[in-house]
């Protein structure tokens, strides 16, 4: 008789069980999972901003959930290199690793602003390649490159950037595009580089966007 | 055979080709007009007729379904009056098993105590002192003379003084018999009132007895209403459902509240688990709340049986089927297994909370402010573990309310279901009717667009017209018979 009785429980329990873990192995990442990569101007006419690239850093800190990616690179005169990466890093599933980790990123980004020293060239293409290959790697559904720069590119003799980049969906957000000396002379060449970033990205399949107010940081991952 | 068509029959003539166009039409009309009333006729009531059938078929599902819920009613209330005299019944067992038990004890207590009672009252009682057995000889002595001799004066005075002294000592006798009479009467005081409190605690006892009795007279003179279907039993008993249903809905809804608490409390420290990225297929539902959701319901499943295994509800009549002594071994096993759970849950709103405070560092850090650790905080992380103790021994009491809301449902349910069918047939007769008017209308429209053969047929033909009357008889009696048919069904 009591068997009778722990039958229908036994059933219960276990179907309850068995619809928890089907309920759990049908669970996956889910591909609107968000990875971002910082390239940061590195530049004698940029290298000034960092305290703003620090105030981003930490706002994209909060925002980013675990399981997503963030990656901080600087950009000089040869930026296609794994050596320009500052720190990268995949946030721990568990919220605590995941806290510790960004804990850890905001230590690493304060070194780095400490000892940020300014490159002769600027090699934007260079670093823009180097975030594409990363952001593939992570297969996050959302993918951002935030271009901390004032898109004047100068690179090295012999250096060929000058060839179109496959985007294949990644946003590309200028963040605080500063005016040269020289636009204040012709405006129409600060618009220019802006434009011809902006042809590179669409026609590479990517989104462009340009945000030099930092109050609306909101706007930057949507 | 546009309009153009019709409006050109006469070339450059449209006035004449349309007024040609217009008679052609009556013409037609006029000569098809009793077929057309016909086919108007048969068409609506047809569809009235299926539509009659309809309402008469959903009638009677109606009838069907009402039959159904006074039987549900009936039973639910029948079962539920067995449950509560059965209940009564073992109160009273209870009652007589501890208070009537002792009974022949108590008889006996009485016994004794009346008993003591009598022989101290008979001990108690005056016994008049005998006369001395030498008072007849002393008699005697006195009655002699003296006759001035001093040697009989002598044994004289000393006879009296033998005799006051004699009296004496009886006089005291007598008073220490009655002091020992008073005190054995002090001594049955007690007795009385212990007597006295006896008697009093029986009356209680049996007063209470007198109330279950009474409680029990009411219940089943109910369960007889019950038993023989009475009007006023499936009122009261439909009156009864409806209370219930909306008390438990009231309940659950507040069990709904709790159960969301308790989802808040695990669902944060599950990520820690089960990963925070994770979730259910594409959707946006994550693998945390799905595993927290797990959790409770368990925990809400292991308080049905707990609550079956004590017998206070009824969910699965195999339970109380099982002997006393297993559904203790049941009762203990699942109060277990919840203390373990509840435990978890105890431990995992102590690690929600500690998440909560790191979360707020790590956002301090961010905005670049000083972290602090707020004052008394371990008030709110106390609390949040004694909240995840206890809710899944309070969400063990949802089975009460949850049984109530299903038998109530059953019966509301059903009732709802009887109004809806019965608002379904009132809306079917009604399109039976509104068709019906339409097809009569459609006939008098149809007589009214070809009037001018109608009035040219009655003026120039009264014979004829009879003949037209005639033909259009048959018609306007069946629409007569259709209408005055209709009205004493309506009726």
């Amino acid at each position: 008789m009591i068997n009778n009785f722990f039958k229908p429980l036994l059933i219960a329990l276990v179907g309850v069980f068995l619809m928890g873990l089907l309920g759990l192995s049908a669970c996956s990442e889910r591909n609107t999972s968000k990875a971002v990569y910082v390239l940061v101007d590195t530049s004698g006419t940029y290298s000034q901003q960092f305290d703003k690239v620090g105030s981003v850093v930490r706002y994209l800190l909060g925002v980013l959930q675990p399981g997503e990616s963030l990656a901080l690179a600087r950009i000089d005169s040869e930026s296609f290199s794994e050596t320009d990466i500052v720190a990268r890093v995949t946030f721990d599933l568990r919220p605590s690793m995941a806290n510790s980790q960004k804990r850890a990123l905001i230590e690493t980004l304060d070194e780095f602003g400490k000892t940020i020293k300014p490159s002769k060239f600027t090699d934007i293409t260079g670093g823009v390649l180097q975030a594409i290959e990363y952001l593939n790697e992570t297969a996050a559904g959302d993918k951002t490159i935030l271009l901390f720069s004032d898109l004047m590119e100068e690179v090295k003799k012999g250096q060929v950037r000058d060839f179109p980049i496959s985007f294949n969906g990644i946003k590309l957000v200028a963040i605080n595009v500063t005016k040269l000396q020289s636009d204040n002379v012709d405006p129409r060449e600060y618009q220019k580089r802006v434009d011809e970033w902006a042809a590179r990205v669409e026609q590479g399949g990517g989104h462009w966007k340009m945000i030099n107010d930092l109050n609306r940081l909101d706007n930057i991952l949507q | 055979m546009t309009f153009d068509f019709w409006s050109n029959l006469v070339e450059g003539q449209p006035g004449v080709s349309l007024l040609i166009s217009i008679s052609l039409l009556m013409l037609i009309m006029y000569v098809a007009r009793q077929q057309a009333h016909q086919i108007i006729m048969t068409l609506a009531r047809s569809i009235r007729n299926a539509l009659r059938m309809m309402s008469q078929s959903i009638m009677y599902a109606e009838r069907q379904l009402r039959a159904r819920n006074r039987e549900v009613l009936m039973a639910q209330g029948q079962e539920h009056a067995e449950r509560f005299v059965e209940r009564e019944f073992q109160r009273v067992e209870t009652l007589v098993n501890r208070d009537l038990s002792g009974y022949p004890s108590l008889q006996r207590d009485l016994k004794e105590q009346i008993t003591r009672i009598d022989e101290d009252y008979v001990q108690s009682g005056e016994v008049p002192p005998k006369p001395p057995e030498w008072l007849k000889a002393v008699e005697t002595v006195a009655e002699i003379h003296d006759n001035g001799s001093p040697v009989v004066s002598k044994i004289l005075t000393d006879i009296h003084g033998t005799l006051k002294k004699s009296l004496d000592k009886n006089m005291q006798e007598y008073r220490k018999a009655n002091r020992e009479r008073h005190g054995l009467l002090k001594k049955m005081m007690p007795y009385w009132r212990s007597l006295g409190n006896t008697l009093n605690s029986v009356e209680k006892k049996i007063t209470g007895l007198e109330q279950r009795s009474m409680i029990i007279d009411g219940q089943m003179q109910s369960y007889e209403e019950i038993r023989n279907q009475s009007d006023h039993a499936e009122r009261m008993l439909s009156s009864s459902s409806m209370t219930q249903f909306f008390i438990s809905g009231l309940a659950l809804c507040l069990a709904v509240v709790g159960m969301y608490v308790n989802f808040q409390l695990v669902a944060l420290p599950m990520q820690e688990m089960v990963g925070a990225a994770s979730y259910l297929g594409n959707s946006a539902i994550r693998a945390s709340d799905v595993a927290a959701l797990f959790v409770i319901s368990i925990e809400v499943i292991l308080g049905l049986f707990l609550m079956d295994s004590v017998g206070v509800t009824r969910l699965f009549p195999i339970v109380h089927l099982l002997e006393d002594h297993k559904r203790k071994i049941i009762f203990w096993v699942i109060l277990c297994i919840l203390f373990i759970f509840a435990s978890i849950e105890a431990s995992l709103a102590y690690m929600r909370d500690m998440l909560a405070a790191d979360r707020e560092a790590l956002s301090q850090m961010l905005l670049g402010a000083e972290v602090a650790e707020p004052p008394l905080r371990w008030i709110p992380a106390v609390g949040q573990m004694i909240m995840g103790f206890t809710l899944p021994f309070v969400l063990t009491f949802v089975a009460i309310p949850l049984e109530s809301f299903i038998h109530s449902f059953r019966t509301v349910g059903g009732l709802f279901l009887s109004w809806v069918l019965h608002v379904v047939v009132v809306l079917i007769r009604f399109i039976a009717n509104l068709i019906y008017g339409i097809g009569r209308t459609l006939v008098s429209a149809y007589d009214l667009v070809i009037f001018i053969p109608l009035r040219i047929e009655q003026i120039i033909k009264p014979a004829t017209t009879t003949v037209a009357e005639e033909r259009a008889e048959p018609v306007r009696s069946e629409l007569v018979q259709g209408a005055e048919a209709e009205q004493v069904k309506d009726t």
